[in-house]
């Protein structure tokens, strides 16, 4: 599944040794290879992706600069904005829907000198932990398709653990980024709020969400972070604090760095499988044989961030997704008044756990419900970034498990909402604060299936959440 | 705390969010959220009188900028991608004269 790195790939295509054209192409064959099998795409772009490729080995039989990521293969989540070509957020209301413009983040890739070869399958709207809520059918584990790849970006990270591309893009509402890279093998980072443009991405609750990239190799997550991250206008939440290039931190060590782990994620009552613990205290040994100072920390109010997301993301979703309403884009059920038209349009086009979250949104901001619900988690989100803000004044980074669990088979979780909603407990509350984390994997579970660490840090600590996920892989080689 | 919601409560929201339901989701979504909110039983019970709320990571403020016209995105291309259009807008079935 190992190929060359975005790196290895741009660094060959800006010498001329190899041509974008050859290196996308062998992209699109491995995709058309086993992607009937694991279903990480939606759509695949492959005369878009051509047509670009050939430009970039222009650009480079120009003599001119094609770009740090020069021919890189990408793949996007589809629930990020792609001029002309069907955004799907695998759901059936947006059927037919081709936006006008392009997400920040796509812009950026491309001018970056990456190919866009397709989207990548998510759960309906970003709204799942297993990428089985798409309307399109699930995708599959590359490492075992009887297991999910998690969720709700499942497509991309299943894209990069296949083998498919070396980077891809997926959105982080309150884990998914991190939880799919963590179950499939592969780097996930989800920056801090406001550090990447949202500007093009579908909203899901607007508050938490984030883009960030999935990568093989933690070097080449740092080259897509720092193509995407930055300042954007179109983003009035986007941070206008200067970038250190993150990966002129690779290499750094962690040589006297703090690093906390987090005393909540590693005890019983979060339901963290022991040999998903196993890898975690693996992960603190190597740390500290590297030079880092290790110790346990306490983030009580963390325990409290299930509960807390759960009622703001849903009270954000039901907002946001007021919009599709077969007026403007998208599908429409025909009907003699516009309330049946919009009746019938939103009950035939969203699936059951898109309901279930506009439902609940709805309940948790409607009068008399609003204080106790609404109200008290928004609270609890101002109790964990107080005692998050408490250890960082005595760590720099904390360690946790990812995912409760390695993948679990298709089917396993889907009976009961709340058993879904479990494998994230570990992921929400850095959404919840707006801080950094990513999942950097850390061999494999008594399923012989990976198992991704989490790194976490303060607002704007992405260089050395990169540094010390470089220790980690380097720590297994 | 509030009660545990029930079948009239789901039945409400359903309306205000546009979505019809049938007798089956209907009970099967009550039971479902019940779960969910059972779960923020523990939200419920703090005493957080004394804790502002944080309803954004970052403390942001309304960005401005000069009133004066931009780029646009195109006219045509956007009304292409409606379900149905004219003459520049959006075409929508009988609002007037229906049930509120």
């Amino acid at each position: 599944m190992s190929g060359p790195t975005a790196l290895e790939l741009a660094a060959a295509v800006r010498s001329g040794q190899r041509t974008a054209r050859e290196v996308v192409q062998a992209s699109l064959d491995a995709i058309a290879a086993r992607d009937g099998e694991i279903h990480a795409f939606n759509t695949v772009t492959v005369e878009q992706a051509l047509a670009a490729a050939d430009r970039i080995d222009a650009t480079v039989a120009a003599g001119r600069d094609p770009g740090p990521l020069a021919g890189v293969p990408v793949a996007l989540k589809d629930n990020l904005c792609t001029r002309g070509v069907a955004t799907t957020c695998s759901s059936k209301i947006l059927d037919g829907w081709q936006p006008p413009y392009d997400a920040t983040v796509v812009t950026r890739l491309v001018e970056a000198g990456a190919v866009v070869v397709g989207k990548t399958n998510l759960d309906e709207f970003a709204m799942g932990s297993s990428t089985e809520n798409s309307a399109f059918g699930p995708t599959r584990n590359p490492h075992d398709p009887t297991r999910v790849p998690g969720g709700s970006s499942g497509g991309s990270a299943a894209a990069v653990a296949a083998g498919f591309v070396p980077l891809s893009l997926g959105s982080d509402t309150g884990g998914s980024i991190r939880q799919p890279a963590a179950l499939c093998g592969v780097v996930g980072v989800k920056p801090t709020y406001g550090r990447v443009s949202r500007y093009g991405l579908v909203a899901f609750a607007s508050s938490l969400d984030q883009i960030g990239p999935f990568a093989a190799t933690v070097a080449d997550a740092a080259a897509c972070y720092d193509a995407i991250a930055g300042w954007d206008r179109f983003d009035s939440t986007s941070i206008a604090e200067p970038l250190e290039p993150t990966t002129e931190a690779l290499g750094r060590g962690v040589a006297g760095l703090r690093v906390g782990v987090v005393a909540e994620m590693t005890g019983e009552q979060m339901g963290i499988a022991p040999d998903v613990l196993a890898r975690v205290r693996a992960a603190a040994d190597a740390l500290a044989a590297a030079g880092a100072v290790v110790d346990e920390v306490s983030v009580p109010a963390a325990v409290y961030g299930l509960s807390a997301y759960y009622l703001i993301a849903p009270a954000e979703a039901s907002s946001n997704l007021a919009r599709f309403d077969g007026v403007r884009f998208g599908l429409r059920v025909d009907a003699p008044t516009t309330a049946e038209m919009q009746r019938a349009t939103r009950t035939a086009g969203f699936g059951p756990e898109v309901k279930r979250r506009i439902m609940l949104g709805t309940y948790a901001l409607s009068a008399g419900y609003y204080d106790a619900y609404y109200g008290q988690a928004l609270k609890v989100r101002r109790l964990i970034l107080r005692d998050f803000d408490a250890a960082y004044e005595r760590f720099d980074v904390l360690l946790s498990p990812t995912s409760p669990t390695t993948a679990f088979e298709l089917g396993a979780k889907t009976a009961d909402p709340m058993t879904m909603y479990l494998n994230d407990v570990c992921t929400i509350p850095s959404n919840l604060v707006g801080h950094p984390a990513l999942s950097v994997p850390y061999g494999t579970g008594v399923d012989g299936l990976p198992v991704g660490v989490q790194v976490m840090g303060p607002a704007l600590s992405e260089a050395m959440l990169f540094q010390v996920a470089d220790v980690l892989e380097g720590s297994l080689a | 705390m509030p009660a545990r919601i029930s079948r009239d409560d789901v039945a409400h929201v359903a309306r205000l969010a546009l979505l019809e339901l049938t007798e089956d989701e209907l009970e099967r979504y009550t039971e479902q959220l019940g779960a969910v909110l059972d779960h923020a039983t523990d939200v419920e019970a703090l005493d957080l009188s004394d804790v502002e709320p944080l309803s954004h990571p970052l403390p942001v403020r309304n960005v401005f900028r000069e009133d004066v016209p931009g780029e646009a995105l195109d006219r045509q291309e956007v009304l292409g991608q409606a379900p149905a259009a004219e003459d520049g807008r959006f075409r929508v079935p009988a609002i007037l004269g229906e049930e509120p």
